[in-house]
């Protein structure tokens, strides 16, 4: 290769491997901060602040949900399956996906007693999908954790 | 020997643009034949999502947007690397005619998931790992089609983009593992390389016809844009002049 | 497969979300592939105006 080339090659070589490093260091600073939510583990052991607008979110633990008092009124259990739990109180409508044993990320403050009131609640679902009539045979499908 | 002469070549415009010529009719008629299939088979006739129902469909546009808007970019940053240390003329006519496509596939990536996230997720937007890197994707084409119009040399220009395009690469991969390193909203990867995809074939295979189609179609820009760029830059020479003489086609 | 076309329009509730992506991607695809066609035969045009009044310019002096 020609020297002039390699020479601008080098620093280009440099200048990124410059950018990277500090996007890196950026990036693993801002590390927490970039997280949308809180697990529950989290949430469980203290570390989610109380009294402040914060984001959690987990799977909705079969047969928690409860219709308390209102027709809004709804209160459920998030849980990772590893055995954190904590509860939601909302006031509001769920949005379609809502369901159990499904994911869902709550937004709002947890109380003093580490129950959380939601403001608002949002599905999440992961990639993979599958057609009504074979979730209807209930098949495993391997890509659970 | 021969790669070196085949080097040498790409670097020569003319000869780029006699041999592209069935290249770009091929790609246009793959890109506009698969895409027509996949669209329909995923509107129509694939099956729906046990979960979300149809709303599922957005995914069979969402999904290719987004993936040809990154790599649109990797070859952005590409094309500035051969701009800056080979100053290969091809690689700055990439730069310069690409940005708008890619900023195309971009914007109809973001809009695809913001009315997907409406009724899957109940919210049109959230700032999550994905979706704000996906955003300042946006923003770097931008910063692109802007750079190239406020500096008035075409030389300077083209170095400049090449400069932001390759320092934009980083974002690549923090969009690609955002959903892996962080708590996101946005669920993970729909196709990987190394697993099987977590849906039956009925509901992948016209996902893949799209996935493919709109490379065609990014393959069919390329060439016609570059070649019309070629035409532009060289048409003092003897060869276009001689090619713009005769009748039209 | 959808039972009827009412069915299919319905989109099971969500059709408004489904219509808007597919009624705004669909367009802007045609929409590129008519431009590819339509680039190159102005630019032609173009270039061989621009040629004219270049030949021109050189048989007057």
């Amino acid at each position: 290769m020609q020297r002039t080339r390699r020479n601008r090659l080098i620093t280009v070589a440099f200048l990124f491997a410059g950018a990277t490093l500090t996007v890196g260091l950026l990036l693993l600073a801002a590390n927490e901060n970039l997280n949308l939510f809180y697990p529950p583990e989290k949430v469980v052991n203290g570390e989610a602040p109380t009294g402040t607008g914060i984001r959690a979110g987990g799977m909705v633990v079969e047969g928690s949900v409860q219709r308390t008092g209102d027709d809004l009124d709804v209160e459920f259990v998030l849980t990772d399956y590893q055995g954190s739990d904590f509860t939601v109180v909302y006031s509001g409508i769920l949005p379609d996906l809502f369901r159990e044993g499904q994911g869902v990320l709550v937004q709002g403050q947890l109380d003093a007693s580490r129950v959380f009131r939601a403001e608002q609640v949002l599905a999440k679902h992961d990639e993979s999908y599958m057609p009504p009539e074979l979730a209807d045979l209930d098949l495993d499908r391997g890509s659970a954790p | 020997m021969r790669l070196k002469e085949f080097w040498h070549r790409l670097g020569s415009p003319r000869w780029f643009y006699q041999m592209s010529g069935p290249w770009q009719l091929g790609f246009t008629v793959a890109a506009g034949v698969l895409l027509l299939v996949g669209i329909i088979w995923g509107v129509a006739f694939a099956p729906p999502d046990y979960q979300q129902g149809n709303s599922f469909r957005i995914m069979y546009v969402h999904v290719p947007t987004a993936i040809l808007a990154q790599s649109v970019y990797m070859v952005l940053g590409a094309a500035g690397v051969l701009l800056l240390v080979w100053r290969m003329k091809l690689a700055d006519m990439v730069l310069q005619t690409m940005v708008p496509f890619g900023l195309a596939m971009t914007a109809l990536a973001l809009f695809t998931g913001a009315v997907w996230g409406r009724p899957t997720w109940g919210t049109w937007w959230v700032f999550d790992g994905r979706t704000t890197s996906t955003l300042v994707m946006l923003f770097l084409y931008f910063g692109l089609y802007a750079l190239r119009q406020a500096i008035p040399r075409p030389e300077a220009a083209g170095r400049a983009c090449a400069l932001l395009a390759i320092v934009g690469t980083i974002n690549i991969p923090i969009i690609k593992y955002s959903v892996e390193w962080w708590t996101t909203l946005h669920q993970g990867a729909t196709f990987k390389l190394t697993e099987a995809p977590a849906m039956p074939i009925e509901m992948w295979a016209p996902l893949l016809v799209n996935v493919i189609g709109i490379y065609c179609l990014f393959g069919a820009n390329l060439i016609a844009n570059l070649r019309n760029e070629i035409l532009r830059r060289e048409q003092a020479t003897k060869w276009v002049r001689e090619l713009v003489a005769r009748p039209l086609t | 497969m959808f039972d009827s076309f009412q069915a299919f329009l319905d989109m099971g509730g969500h059709g408004l979300y489904v219509w808007l992506v597919y009624g705004s991607a669909v367009p802007l695809l045609v929409l590129n592939l008519m431009k590819l066609r339509r680039a190159r035969r102005q630019l032609l045009r173009e270039l061989k105006a621009t040629q004219a009044v270049l030949d021109d310019a050189t048989h007057a002096t």
